[in-house]
C-alpha cells in the first residue's frame, strides 16, 4: 500500500475510471488546462482530451444541469464545483432534476452523476468561501451524500460513486487535499453506505465525518492518556443515508455520545444523529448526547474570530469531560 | 478632463498601483490572509469610469477584486488596508477581508466573492434609486467571465424592462482564473451580448484613460438622464495572477509583456509629459511620496490597529 495524498487519491480514481469507460467524463471550472484548483483532475486533460475533460464557463447552474442531462443518456459525468459556496447556484438542478428524476419518471430515467465539491473553513477565506452545506444536501430524497475523511475513502468512494446509478454528492474539505494516507495498490471500492469504526473504545462514542473525524481521533487520544476515558470514534462517511444501525450499535456499547461537526448546529448531522439515538437507543443512554459544532455566524475573515467560530479537538475533549461530570 | 484633473488622476492611479503592490508584499509576509485578487494593469477602467461619474454619490458595487474601487469611491486607504489585516478598524470591521470591502458612507456597496452575485444587486440598487427619486446611478463593475452566469442574463432583462438607472462595466481582462475567454465564451465581444436585451452598449480600450473617460461620459450621461441601463465593455489585462497562488501557466510571458507596453499609468504619464504638464522627475517624486504615505500612514495604521474582540463573534449576525 502506498501513501498518497487525498487529491492524488481523487485524481487516481478519475484516471482509472476514465481509462476503463469512455462514458466517464469530468467537468468544472479550471479543471482541464489549469489542472483543477485542488489538482484533483491534474493531467487528465492531456490524457483524455477536451471532449471528456471539460473546462466549463462560470455558470454552475448551467453546467451542472448540462452534466445531469448527459447522465440521462448514460454518460457518467463527474461534476466538480470548485467550492460548495458556489453549489448554491447549482442546487436547483441537483435537487429539482437529478435527485427527483428517477422517482418522478417512475424509474424510467436516472441521473448517474457525481458531484464533487470542497467545503469548509480553510484559512481566512471569509463568509462567501467558507460554507459547509452537508446539512442541506443530506435532507434531499434521491441524493446520496458521502464525505471522505482520508485518501483511501476519497479514492474508494469516488470509484463507487462513478459506478453508482444514483446521483452522489461527494463533500470534500479544502484543508484535506494534502493529507497523506495509505491507499490500496489494487483497485478498491468503498461502500457508499455505512460507517466505519476509526478507533474502538468502550466509554463514549465520538461521531465525526470528514475533517471532524480527525478532531475525534485526537480527542480520543487525549481522553485516553490524560483521563483514562476510552472513546470509540465512528466515521460517518455516508451522511445520506446515515448508518442507523452502526450509530445504534456503537452507542449501545458505550452508552454515551458526542457528535462533532464543522457545520453549524441547526438541522445538521448532529441533530440527526441525536434523533436517531432517541429513536433507537434512548434507554441505553447514560447521558444526553452532546453536539460540538460551529457558531451560527457567517465565517469571519479575521483569524481569531474564525478560529473562535469553528470547533476543534479541544472542544470534543471538553464535551466528553462534561458528559462525565469532569468539567 | 482638464490637465489638472488628469494629473490628479495620475496621482490616484499611482496610489492604486502601489497600494496593490504593497498588498502583495504584505501577503507574502503573512499579514494578509485568505484570497487576494490584485488590480495592477486595470487602473484606467475604474478611474476612467468614476471620473465620468460621481464617486461617493453614485452607488458602486463589484466583485472580489475590489480594493481600488472602494478607494476611488472615497474610502480611506488606511481602512481598506486595516480590513486586509483583519483589524477592527477595517472598513468591514475585520469581518470581511479582501473580497468583502464595504463602505456604505461612500456608497461603495461592497465587494462580493461569488462571481455574478452583484449583477442583480446592482439592478436592485438602481430600482431603489428610481423609487426614491435621486439623481444617482448604480454602477456595477465585473469581469468578463461573470457574464456567463445566468443572473447576468436575468438582470439585463429586468434592467431593460424596468429601465433602471444602472451602468454595467465589464472589465474584460480576457481570463476567468486560468481559462481564456475564447475557451469559455461563445461571443467574445461582451458588449454584443447586451444588445440581445436591447441595452445600449459600447466597447473601448480599457488601457487609455482618455478613451475610457470619453466612453464612460456618454454612458453615465445616458443612464443619469433616465434613458435606462447601459453596458460598457473595457478591454484590459491583469498583470498578476488571478489570485496569489496562481503561477499563470495558462498564458505566455510574451502576451503579458505586450500588454505591459500599453500600461495605463505610462500612457497617462507620457501624455502629461508631452503636454508639458509633468516632468519625469515630478513623476518619480509622486511615486516616492506615494510609497512613503503607504508605509508611514496606511501600513502603520493597519499594523497598529487592534483586532476584533472574540467576544464580539456574533455581533453583526442579526440586527
Ligand atoms: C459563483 C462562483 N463560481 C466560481 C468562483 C471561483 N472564481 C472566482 S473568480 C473566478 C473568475 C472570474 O473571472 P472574471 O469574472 O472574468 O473576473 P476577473 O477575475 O477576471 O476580474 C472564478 C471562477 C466564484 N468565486 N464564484
Amino acid at each position: 500500500m502506498a501513501e498518497i495524498m487525498y487529491w492524488e487519491a481523487i485524481q487516481r480514481a478519475h484516471d482509472e475510471e476514465m481509462a476503463r469507460d469512455p462514458l466517464v467524463i469530468c467537468m468544472g471550472e479550471d479543471i482541464g488546462v489549469a489542472g483543477g484548483t485542488y489538482k484533483a483532475t491534474k493531467g487528465l486533460y492531456e490524457k483524455y482530451g477536451e471532449k471528456r475533460v471539460m473546462d466549463t464557463p462560470i455558470s454552475e447552474g448551467g453546467y451542472t444541469g448540462l452534466g445531469i442531462g448527459a447522465s440521462f443518456l448514460g454518460i457518467r459525468p463527474i461534476i466538480e464545483i470548485m467550492s460548495v459556496n458556489f453549489a448554491w447556484l447549482a442546487m436547483d438542478q441537483m435537487f429539482n432534476s437529478a435527485a427527483k428524476v428517477r422517482y418522478m419518471s417512475g424509474g424510467q430515467l436516472t441521473a448517474p452523476c457525481v458531484f464533487r465539491s470542497a467545503g469548509g473553513t480553510a484559512h481566512q477565506l471569509g463568509a462567501q468561501h467558507s460554507a459547509r452545506m452537508e446539512k442541506v444536501f443530506m435532507g434531499i430524497a434521491g441524493l446520496r451524500v458521502v464525505t471522505p475523511s482520508n485518501p483511501k475513502q476519497a479514492y474508494g468512494l469516488l470509484k463507487s460513486a462513478i459506478r453508482s446509478d444514483d446521483p452522489v454528492f461527494i463533500n470534500e474539505h479544502e484543508l484535506m487535499y494534502n493529507m497523506k494516507g495509505e491507499v490500496p495498490d489494487e483497485e478498491y471500492f468503498h461502500p457508499l453506505e455505512g460507517s466505519e469504526i476509526a478507533r474502538s473504545g468502550n466509554d463514549v462514542t465520538l461521531f465525526g465525518y470528514n475533517i471532524s473525524v480527525h478532531w475525534c481521533l485526537k480527542a480520543a487520544e487525549i481522553l485516553d492518556k490524560q483521563y483514562g476515558i476510552s472513546a470509540e470514534v465512528v466515521d460517518l462517511y455516508s451522511l445520506a443515508p446515515l448508518d442507523r444501525a452502526g450509530i445504534k450499535k456503537s452507542v449501545c456499547k458505550t452508552h454515551r455520545a458526542v457528535i462533532a461537526e464543522e457545520d453549524e448546529a441547526p438541522v445538521g448531522v448532529g441533530s440527526e444523529v441525536i434523533a436517531i439515538l432517541n429513536e433507537e437507543c434512548f434507554f441505553d443512554l447514560d447521558a444526553a448526547p452532546v453536539r460540538v459544532h460551529s457558531a451560527l455566524v457567517p465565517q469571519p475573515y479575521n483569524h481569531k474570530l474564525e478560529m473562535a467560530a469553528i470547533p476543534d479537538h479541544e472542544d470534543v475533549v471538553n464535551a466528553v469531560l462534561k458528559l462525565f461530570g469532569k468539567a | 478632463m482638464t490637465l489638472d484633473d488628469k494629473k490628479r488622476v495620475l496621482r490616484e492611479m499611482v496610489l492604486h498601483r502601489r497600494f496593490e503592490e504593497r498588498c502583495y508584499q504584505a501577503y507574502i509576509e503573512r499579514k494578509i490572509g485568505g484570497f487576494l485578487h490584485l488590480y495592477p494593469g486595470q487602473e484606467a477602467c475604474c478611474n476612467g469610469v468614476m471620473e465620468a461619474a460621481r464617486p461617493g454619490h453614485d452607488y458602486v458595487i463589484t466583485g472580489y477584486r475590489d480594493h481600488v474601487h472602494a478607494i476611488k469611491c472615497g474610502t480611506d486607504p488606511k481602512v481598506v488596508m486595516a480590513e486586509l489585516y483583519g483589524k477592527e478598524t477595517g472598513c468591514s470591521k475585520g469581518r470581511g477581508g479582501s473580497m468583502h470591502i464595504f463602505d456604505v458612507a461612500h456608497r461603495f456597496m461592497g465587494g462580493y466573492a461569488l462571481v455574478g452575485g452583484p449583477f442583480p444587486l446592482a439592478a436592485g440598487i438602481a430600482k431603489g434609486i428610481q423609487l426614491k427619486g435621486g439623481d444617482e446611478i448604480a454602477i456595477c463593475f465585473l469581469g468578463d467571465a461573470a457574464n456567463n452566469q445566468g443572473v447576468f442574463h436575468e438582470t439585463l432583462n429586468m434592467a431593460k424592462v424596468w429601465n433602471l438607472p444602472v451602468l454595467f462595466v465589464c472589465e474584460n481582462n480576457q481570463y476567468g482564473i486560468g481559462t481564456a475567454i475564447h475557451r469559455s465564451t461563445a461571443v467574445l465581444d461582451q458588449f454584443k451580448r447586451a444588445c440581445a436585451y436591447n441595452i445600449e452598449a459600447a466597447q473601448c480600450d480599457g488601457q487609455d484613460i482618455d478613451v475610457v473617460y470619453a466612453h464612460a461620459k456618454t454612458a453615465v450621461d445616458y443612464v443619469r438622464s433616465g434613458k435606462g441601463p447601459y453596458f460598457l465593455e473595457l478591454m484590459t489585462y491583469r498583470y498578476r495572477g488571478h489570485s496569489m497562488s496562481d503561477s499563470r501557466g495558462y498564458r505566455s510571458r510574451e502576451e503579458e509583456e505586450e500588454w505591459k507596453q500599453r500600461d495605463p499609468l505610462n500612457i497617462l504619464r507620457d501624455r502629461l509629459i508631452s503636454a508639458g504638464a509633468l516632468t519625469m522627475d515630478e513623476f518619480t517624486q509622486i511615486e516616492k511620496s506615494t510609497d512613503d504615505y503607504i508605509e508611514s500612514e496606511v501600513i502603520k495604521f493597519a499594523e497598529e490597529s487592534p483586532e476584533p474582540n472574540v467576544t464580539d463573534l456574533e455581533k453583526y449576525v442579526l440586527a
